[in-house]
């Protein structure tokens, strides 16, 4: 987010300040440790985990553009930190999205973006914080991240043939499970494409960077856009 | 052959490929409609995961009731440690009968422990009898899918083998007119068979009966015909009570095919008069995931095969890659307990969205195992060197947030100097087929510091 998506981490800095929220970003954060996790790595991750603890425990809020990064200090800090530590970040750290629908209770938003929109609802927001009804699940529909979007002036959520499909980047199996993920990657482009999608978003920018890169290698015109950047109003075709 | 490279193969053909993916989406979807005809269906799930959480927690007392309920019943009951017991036992049953052939009904858990090649070791002939068993059989391999056998196949390769194997007609690839022949192929088998051997969905303890699952009444007109009946279960197939039966019943083909229920559902509690049962009551490993907390979950599962049809890694792969009896999310959490040597791709063939846990109808933890079983793999030393040693470097990296920002602000200026060649090479897996993202001028910590607030 950092070095790649620097547009987007500002986006949220601005979207949170016009609420009146007072935003701070701390520059000696690094990394959540998810990487380290999700490979194998675990014993990595304690020193990264404490390192989050000391820098985010004194904020009443600490919120971030992806679902992943969210869902690795939600429910995979339990491994590295004291049951109290990690009590205590468990119910502050929020996914943006989440944050603005679930505390701000944001219900106005001021942005417009007259185009269709394909949403690429990531599988850790989707099924580990329930940012809304997965698929699988016999359960009330509901999105956050939709009911946000349906806000935003001119904009039109397309349909999708499989609305919660992994799109495959999966970390370090984007490059271990090459061929299977690129697979994956182009068979979710093909379903925004066939639902007439004109832009695809999401809630981490890592998922659609796989998928940007699959479609600039393919020449599609098919922009990805972090939603953080619709919503503030901030997006650039 | 690791998984990876095993996907490769099956990728290299993209057009039946992405002819499996839609097949088993198309079951995935039929498991949704039927899922959600059920306004229960979490409640069922949740009663069923804890049915299951009881039973194994009181494992050896339920299993010793059905035994002495099933013996009670005139039913023969063994009890097999491993695969090779197993296989011991079996023959030793049909040997006192003298038993030349038998016909068997689909069993995941006789393909665990690898019998038919066994029984054929030892002179006996093994007829597979369900359909998609028996094709996969004719082709001398594993089944790739643990409920529809051989759905890596299409029916013009059926037709070959069948034309190969039975003379049918060349090129007609009917599914009627290939089922037919099927049909009358295993009437004769039916006939001449000595004895018949099926799995177990469900072992009761309350009544020491057992149900088999089936959709094409093999089993039973198996089990009815010949004077012997061996049933083999594995030890986490037990449950409580009658009662808890329709649960897991209403379940188990929704979940699987998205019928609401399979075709038939075969009771079997006392042998007819002149003839045997035998349940083998087969170990093989289970009883060491019963002491491993992260992994117990994994005893609750009731062989449905939805997180393979649920898997798009499964979907993009086939049940081959994984090189093991189980494939999919269950065989990748399965396989490493007997060999982590051979099957330590295994839990990395995921990207751990998750889909599986929200499918599974007894609610095991899936993909949550299957990052369990990466942490574990890395402490007995089965990861790559460089995966992680490129891990250890990062991670020093991200505790140091000074190296961190300067390395960032070097990358940026280098990285887009660098000639295309050098960025694009066979090294680098992620530019095989996608583009790097274009660098940023400047990292969000800088804009940020830059800027003036408003």
């Amino acid at each position: 987010m950092d070095q790649l998506f620097p547009r987007t981490a500002m986006a949220v800095v601005e979207f949170l300040e016009k609420r009146g929220v007072e935003v701070h970003y701390p520059t000696a954060q690094t990394c959540c440790g998810q990487p380290m996790k999700n490979s194998g790595c675990a014993s990595e991750v304690d020193s990264l985990a404490g390192r989050f603890y000391e820098i985010f425990s004194d904020y009443d809020y600490v919120v971030c553009p992806s679902g992943s990064c969210t869902s690795m200090v939600r429910h995979h800090y339990h491994d590295h930190l004291s049951s109290g530590q990690e009590n205590e970040l468990k119910v502050k750290v929020y996914e943006f999205c989440e944050f603005i629908h679930d505390v701000l209770k944001v219900d106005d938003i001021d942005a417009s973006f007259p185009h269709q929109v394909g949403l690429h609802q990531s599988c850790h927001g989707l099924r580990e914080l329930r940012l809304g009804s997965s698929s699988e699940r016999n359960e009330k529909a509901f999105s956050k991240v939709r009911t946000l979007l349906a806000q935003v002036k001119g904009l039109e959520l397309v349909d999708l043939e499989r609305p919660d499909e992994c799109c495959g980047f999966g970390g370090t199996f984007a490059v271990t499970e090459e061929s299977v993920s690129c697979q994956m990657g182009k068979d979710r482009i093909q379903d925004h494409l066939s639902a007439k999608a004109q832009v695809i978003t999401g809630v981490d920018s890592s998922c659609l960077m796989h998928l940007e890169g699959l479609i600039k290698r393919s020449g599609t015109q098919l922009p990805t856009i972090h939603v953080a950047e619709i919503l503030n109003g901030s997006a650039q075709l | 052959m690791n998984h990876p490279q095993a996907a490769d193969t099956f990728l290299e053909n993209p057009e039946h490929a992405k002819w499996h993916d839609r097949a088993l989406w198309f079951v995935r979807q039929k498991r949704d409609k039927a899922s959600k005809k059920l306004p229960e269906w979490e409640d069922l799930r949740d009663l069923a995961a804890g049915i299951k959480k009881h039973t194994l927690t009181k494992l050896s007392h339920y299993l010793q009731e059905f035994e002495s309920k099933a013996q009670a019943n005139g039913l023969h009951v063994h009890w097999a440690k491993d695969a090779e017991e197993h296989n011991e036992i079996v023959h030793s049953i049909l040997e006192k009968s003298k038993v030349k052939k038998i016909v068997k009904s689909k069993s995941m858990l006789t393909e665990e422990c690898h019998l038919n090649p066994y029984l054929e070791s030892k002179g006996i002939e093994v007829i597979d009898t369900d359909l998609g068993e028996r094709i996969v059989q004719l082709r001398r391999e594993p089944p790739s899918h643990i409920v529809l056998p051989a759905i890596h196949l299409k029916r013009e390769q059926v037709s070959e083998v069948f034309h190969e194997k039975m003379n049918t007609e060349k090129g007609n690839s009917q599914p009627e007119y290939l089922t037919e022949a099927a049909r009358q192929d295993l009437r004769k088998d039916f006939l001449s068979a000595d004895a018949a051997m099926t799995g177990v969905n469900f072992a009761i303890a309350e009544t020491g009966g057992f149900v088999v699952c089936t959709n094409e009444g093999n089993a039973d007109l198996g089990a009815t015909l010949p004077p012997l009946h061996i049933a083999s279960m594995g030890l986490e197939k037990v449950i409580p009570r009658m009662t808890d039966l329709s649960v897991f019943l209403r379940l188990l083909a929704r979940s699987a095919t998205g019928q609401t229920i399979t075709s038939y559902s075969s009771h079997f509690h006392k042998a007819q008069e002149g003839s045997e049962i035998h349940v083998v009551i087969v170990d093989n490993g289970r009883s060491k995931i019963l002491h491993e907390p992260e992994f117990i979950k994994s005893l609750q599962c009731i062989r449905c095969g939805a997180c393979l049809n649920t898997c798009p890694v499964y979907r993009r792969s086939g049940g081959h890659s994984y090189g093991n009896v189980v494939p999919g999310p269950i065989g990748s959490v399965l396989a490493p307990h007997g060999s982590p040597e051979a099957h330590h791709s295994l839990p990395f063939a995921s990207t751990l969205c998750g889909s599986c846990t929200d499918v599974c109808p007894v609610k095991i933890d899936l993909h949550t195992q299957l990052l369990n079983w990466r942490s574990k793999l890395m402490k007995s030393g089965y990861l790559p060197k460089s995966k992680v040693i490129s891990m250890k470097v990062v991670s020093w990296t991200f505790r140091h947030p000074k190296v961190y920002a300067t390395a960032g602000v070097l990358f940026r200026k280098i990285f887009p100097l660098l000639p295309t060649s050098l960025v694009y090479n066979r090294w680098n897996a992620w530019g095989k087929q996608r583009e790097l993202p274009s660098i940023p001028k400047m990292s969000f910590r800088e804009m940020y510091k830059k800027r003036k607030k408003p």
